[in-house]
């Protein structure tokens, strides 16, 4: 049997007295497309900040391969091969395109202490190779990222993130606010990470959009998991009766 | 070209660098042709390297998304930190390296009670300014230190370097801290995660930029160009007084605003600091030498730093607007 790529065994976290996580335990396999849907406050959130290193769990445990990890901050999680790519929160919009890319991950001619000369060069190719690669084109890697459309801006996250190679690509609410258009662009990446076989946990509350995209379906409702079944098990009205 | 031209219009301190050149003709002319005599730019490159230095500071800080307001009270503390302990003995090096170190550590407080109780840092440093200010008096005593001509070498900072006496060392220390500045901004990775802070916090947070260490560092290097500035002024002075730079913070703000930075963080640039403190040295110089009545000094500065903040609205509005081919 394999072994998840990401298992979550009984996490807890409590807000300020409010119980977010009531011992959640999940298994995302390798490869998977899984959706997570829920309403307002029911937790998914809480969830993958956990696993993206943003906030820490009380109580439980998260295996990344197997492996009892302690994801303390975003870098730990990235380390891990975790990438999360929020709704507005991944972007720095007066920043160039490639500067965007490689944000806290910059190539470096030489340094002294983690501190060093930015390689521009290297900086611009490869972004521009990763934009390509998900079949994006986009006229310069100089180009602000704040006069992208939000589609865009999704792509080149998710270029950034496969440039670094991710296991695991967390989409947090990445189609809210967007236009059709733009929503079927980024539909259409996360259907080509799973031909790229990179795992992906896609977060919304459009249940078109990820039964659109996703094998696996996970509901959640008032910090627990109430419903996991293969998309061709279930249908939009079980899980939203489920909320 | 139209690109080209497209783009130079949305540079920040493209409204800063454009009132600069229509002053300095307008006063050369007012002038009667003295303002850019030899000896009249003697005057301005005397100051204008202390209070480019402060706006370098406060400009770093301020893409970083922070505010300084202590500068012109840490300005005053560390020649004066400097001067009580070469009284009390100590070799002067010495004493400027205590200098530097305590500005550094303002600085760290500053950065360090605002990152760490989430507090907004004009009232940290507002503090601050008190504060430091305060402890400048205390030190001194209640009498500025005498220290003898000739007992620190004067000359390394404020000095004149040229046969024509016109360039002080302050220009040249000046220059080399500007480039440096201006690189570490530009062409490093600390650089980029100053913009990234400054530009949108989230984001960088969430890229495992450790936002609270950049900002610290900013305001560490704030505080340390001002205390420097501060010295170098009490050199060519040569006189050591707990009132000096008061008034400086705002002028330095100014100094970043004109020169095309935003309050908000993220956009700005060195060179933009450096034609805003120039803009007020020359309007501050330009009106003495035009015969107007210098009480209108901060009059000027006040207008001048809103027209410059509307001006590049509006700017870079029109560049945004312009027309260019945007396929490849």
């Amino acid at each position: 049997m394999n072994t998840p790529i990401i298992e979550t065994r009984n996490l807890h976290k409590w807000y300020s007295g409010v119980h977010a996580l009531k011992g959640v335990s999940l298994k995302v396999e390798r490869g998977q497309a899984l959706g997570l849907v829920g309403d307002n406050g029911a937790g998914k959130s809480t969830l993958i900040n956990i696993l993206s290193g943003l906030h820490h769990q009380d109580d439980g445990e998260v295996l990344v391969e197997g492996a009892q990890t302690n994801i303390r901050n975003p870098k730990d999680a990235m380390g891990l091969g975790i990438e999360t790519i929020y709704q507005y929160n991944s972007m720095v919009p007066l920043m160039t395109i490639s500067r965007n890319v490689f944000i806290g991950r910059e190539p470096l001619k030489w340094s002294i202490g983690g501190f060093g000369i930015l390689d521009e060069n290297k900086m611009r190719e490869d972004s521009v190779k990763a934009i390509a690669d998900v079949d994006l084109h986009l006229r310069s890697p100089d180009a602000l990222v704040g006069e992208l459309s939000g589609g865009q801006r999704q792509g080149v996250a998710i270029a950034r993130a496969m440039h670094f190679k991710s296991k695991v690509m967390i989409l947090d609410e990445p189609t809210n606010h967007l236009s059709v258009k733009e929503t079927a662009k980024v539909i259409g990446f996360v259907k080509g990470l799973k031909a790229q076989g990179v795992t992906s946990i896609f977060i919304s509350h459009n249940m078109h959009h990820v039964f659109a995209c996703c094998d696996r379906i996970v509901a959640m409702a008032l910090g627990q998991i109430v419903l996991d079944k293969p998309v061709s098990e279930t249908s939009i009205e079980e899980v939203s009766e489920k909320l | 070209m139209r690109r080209l031209f497209k783009l130079s219009l949305q540079k920040p301190e493209l409204a800063g660098a454009l009132l600069l050149v229509l002053l300095v003709i307008v006063f050369q002319v007012r002038s009667d042709y003295v303002f850019l005599s030899v000896n009249n730019i003697r005057g301005i490159l005397g100051l204008l390297p202390e209070t480019a230095l402060v706006a370098l500071g406060v400009t770093l800080l301020m893409i970083c998304g922070e505010f300084d307001l202590s500068v012109g009270s840490v300005f005053a503390l560390m020649p004066m930190t400097m001067a009580v302990l070469v009284v009390g003995g100590w070799p002067f090096w010495l004493a400027v390296g205590a200098g530097l170190t305590l500005c550094a550590f303002v600085g760290f407080v500053n950065g360090w009670i605002t990152i760490r109780f989430d507090i907004p840092s004009f009232i940290t440093t507002l503090g601050m300014m008190f504060m430091a200010r305060s402890m400048t008096v205390v030190i001194s005593g209640g009498f500025p230190p005498r220290i003898r001509p000739g007992e620190v070498p004067n000359w390394m900072f404020a000095g004149f370097v040229d046969d024509g006496n016109l360039i002080r060392a302050s220009v040249l220390w000046f220059i080399g801290i500007a480039v440096l500045i201006s690189l570490l901004l530009s062409k490093t990775n600390f650089g980029n995660w100053v913009r990234a802070t400054g530009g949108f916090m989230p984001a960088a947070a969430a890229m495992g930029i450790p936002t609270g260490k950049v900002k610290i560092a900013c305001f560490m290097i704030c505080s340390v160009l001002a205390g420097f500035a501060g010295m170098i002024q009490s050199l060519r002075l040569n006189s050591f007084l707990p009132s000096i730079g008061e008034g400086m913070e705002l002028q330095a703000v100014a100094a970043a605003v004109i020169g095309g930075t935003a309050l908000a963080g993220g956009v700005g640039s060195i060179v933009g600091g450096l034609i805003g403190a120039t803009l007020i040295r020359v309007i501050d110089n330009g009106m003495v030498m035009s015969q107007v009545d210098a009480n209108w000094f901060k009059f000027a500065i006040g207008a001048l730093t809103i027209f410059a903040v509307v001006g590049n609205a509006w700017l870079r509005r029109r560049g945004r607007a312009m027309k260019v081919e945007t396929d490849k």
